[in-house]
């Protein structure tokens, strides 16, 4: 009788008191609240201190993509699914690109102008689709950055199809690996600051329901162009990051892999959570470099795990491994 | 010029009619419209050319199995994730690019895969020579377009796909199963596609890069035209088509390109539903 007996989920003690009641009166509870936040930060730590270099590189890449995948996933919680993830990248990759390589800035300055006018310039392409919602949004965001690329392609404008190269390097083997691993927990944690602050709370409404935002009298487009600046500046970030990384910004730079990746780890992850995206591309990051072998088949293989996994599980990982760790599960009788 | 920018407005209505079809019935915005539009075309060319089928039995296979495809991505994938609208756009994008990459990873590329004409030779129409196979393809947009709109307005399987876009639940207690209409308004969607497939690449070779921009033009093409208005595809690509001919007679050719994307943005600050959309408008609009 399969029908009358259904799993019954409870919170365990230890959640109830950390979270409903929150006093602290023991150090298994404190242990309890600070184990799921401190140890995947030690575990990251540790990875990139003991690895070899080639893995240490792999895991620059994979933090680069964890804060796409985190932005990604901020947008969408604010109801902005965004296709083309890759044309906030490529805006970044450019300015900063452009600023080393024709005005000769350094590093230190291209670095920050290019996150903060990467934002700016991916807001500004973003703007007349703002008005539009749910996919029709989604539809306009994978347009831009596959026709930019076409416009770059076909007018040969900013090195064309190779791209500007011969850029200035981050010196030695350490910063960037520091700057990628600081950058990325410090993104996540501030992120899940951000969105459960009451400014935050904004643009979680902005999905939920933007009528009653708008009734509020908050003016939604203005939050939306908020949350596309944030969402667009810290992919910007990554783009004139990996720009300085590898010497050279050109065409790849819009490439779909950038806008299916942070996607594909979102699903994979958990999407709304923050943390959920930062865990699929801790995942999806390393498999991929094991992949590499196979080419253009890698994204074959994202492709099928993201259909796999929005079918299968769409929860995501981490949803799934918190209500482990949080609740008691139990198969009961119906009475 | 009218000429060759009447049949580019046609060529870009064929391959945007799918995408619209697809939309306007069941609301699965299909992303892999691109895919099935490689993919029908390797399909003709792999029962044409390697197992010497005539032409015609060729392409009503391949618009057969495409359909198939499409059929099963809804009833495999996407009956499980109706009304999460992000859902269905991440998964039927991600068929695509499974079909496309698959078909790039087989060797789908160079001057070899293409399809011939179907009758060669080029005649002279208001003074500038068209292939036949232009005129061909005029011939079958046209044809299409009526049979469609006969098929909508006068039959009861169309009847039920109309009732099905305006009300599903009203559908519903009708005794139509929407979950059946939409899965064959996919189905019919690729097979529009895979039609026009058929008929247009002969001009060209078939490559794989092509399903990306064909999925772009036909989004574009809804999104100015208002995306389930049917009237709205045929306006909207004879305004992307007339541009681009313009374009690349007065300005230079290699801005086509960008026809299509500043006539969309130019059309979304205006008019955020696209020029035929009136329904959607209070929805849309902010």
């Amino acid at each position: 009788m399969s029908d009358t007996r259904r799993k019954e989920r409870i919170d365990r003690c230890i959640k109830a008191v950390t979270d409903d009641i929150f006093c602290l009166s023991s150090m298994r509870e404190m242990g309890y609240l600070i184990l799921p936040r401190v140890l995947p930060v030690f575990i990251v730590v540790m990875a990139v201190i003991l690895f070899p270099l080639y893995w240490k590189k792999v895991m620059i890449i994979t933090c680069i993509m964890g804060i796409m995948a985190i932005s990604w996933d901020f947008m969408a919680s604010c109801g902005l699914i965004s296709l083309g993830q890759a044309l906030y990248f490529a805006m970044g990759a450019y300015t900063a690109g452009g600023l080393n390589y024709y005005l000769g800035l350094p590093i230190y300055l291209s670095i920050p102008i290019g996150t903060i006018a990467g934002g700016l310039l991916s807001t500004i392409l973003i703007f007349p689709a703002l008005r539009l919602r749910g996919i029709y949004f989604s539809m306009v965001t994978l347009i831009i950055p596959l026709m930019l690329m076409r416009i770059i392609e076909a007018t040969k404008i900013i090195g064309g199809t190779e791209g500007v190269s011969g850029l200035n390097s981050l010196p030695g083997t350490w910063p960037p690996i520091i700057i990628s691993v600081t950058a990325v927990w410090l993104v996540l944690f501030s992120m899940r600051r951000l969105i459960s602050s009451d400014y935050g709370l904004i643009f979680v409404a902005l999905m939920d329901n933007d009528r009653a935002v708008e009734a509020s009298g908050l003016n939604i487009l203005w939050f939306k162009v908020q949350a596309i600046f944030l969402g667009s500046a810290l992919c910007s970030f990554c783009g004139a990051f990996m720009t300085h990384y590898y010497m050279s910004v050109g065409i790849s730079a819009f490439a779909l892999d950038l806008s299916i990746f942070p996607i594909a780890a979102s699903v994979i992850g958990g999407m709304g959570t923050l943390a959920g995206p930062l865990l699929g591309a801790f995942i999806l990051g390393p498999l991929s470099e094991a992949l590499r072998s196979f080419g253009t088949f890698r994204i074959v293989i994202y492709s099928a795990l993201l259909v796999a996994f929005i079918v299968g599980l769409p929860e995501g990982l981490f949803h799934f491994l918190r209500r482990k760790y949080e609740q008691i599960e139990r198969w009961t009788e119906e009475k | 010029m009218i000429v060759y920018g009447f049949i580019n407005s046609i060529i870009l209505a064929l391959i945007a009619l799918g995408f619209s079809i697809t939309f306007g019935i069941s609301r699965v915005a299909n992303f892999a419209h691109g895919a099935f539009y490689v993919f029908g075309g390797v399909v003709t060319w792999f029962f044409l050319m390697k197992m010497g089928l005539p032409y015609v039995l060729s392409a009503i296979m391949a618009v057969l199995i495409v359909g198939i495809v499409g059929g099963l991505m809804y009833r495999l994938l996407l009956v499980r994730l109706r009304g999460l609208e992000l859902s269905e756009v991440i998964t039927t994008f991600a068929v695509g690019i499974i079909i496309l990459e698959l078909m790039r990873s087989a060797g789908i590329m160079g001057f070899e895969y293409r399809l011939p004409s179907f009758i060669p030779g080029s005649t002279e129409i208001l003074g500038t020579y068209v292939g036949y196979q232009r005129i061909f393809i005029v011939i079958t947009g046209l044809l299409l377009l009526a049979i469609l709109y006969l098929f909508v307005h006068h039959t009861k399987l169309g009847l039920s796909f109309r009732g099905v876009a305006q009300e599903d639940h009203t559908a519903l207690s009708l005794g139509i199963n929407p979950d059946r209409i939409s899965m064959l308004s996919v189905t019919m969607g690729s097979m529009i596609c895979t039609i026009a497939a058929i008929v247009i690449l002969p001009l060209g070779t078939i490559s794989v890069d092509e399903g990306y921009d064909i999925l772009l033009k036909s989004l574009a093409v809804c999104i100015i035209g208002g995306l389930e208005s049917a009237t709205g595809v045929i306006v909207a690509s004879f305004i992307i088509g007339y541009a681009e001919v313009l374009t690349s007679m007065y300005i230079s050719s290699t801005l086509t390109m960008v026809v299509p994307l500043a006539c969309m943005l130019l059309i979304l600050l205006i008019r955020p539903s696209g020029l035929f959309g009136k329904h959607k408008e209070l929805e849309e609009r902010i």
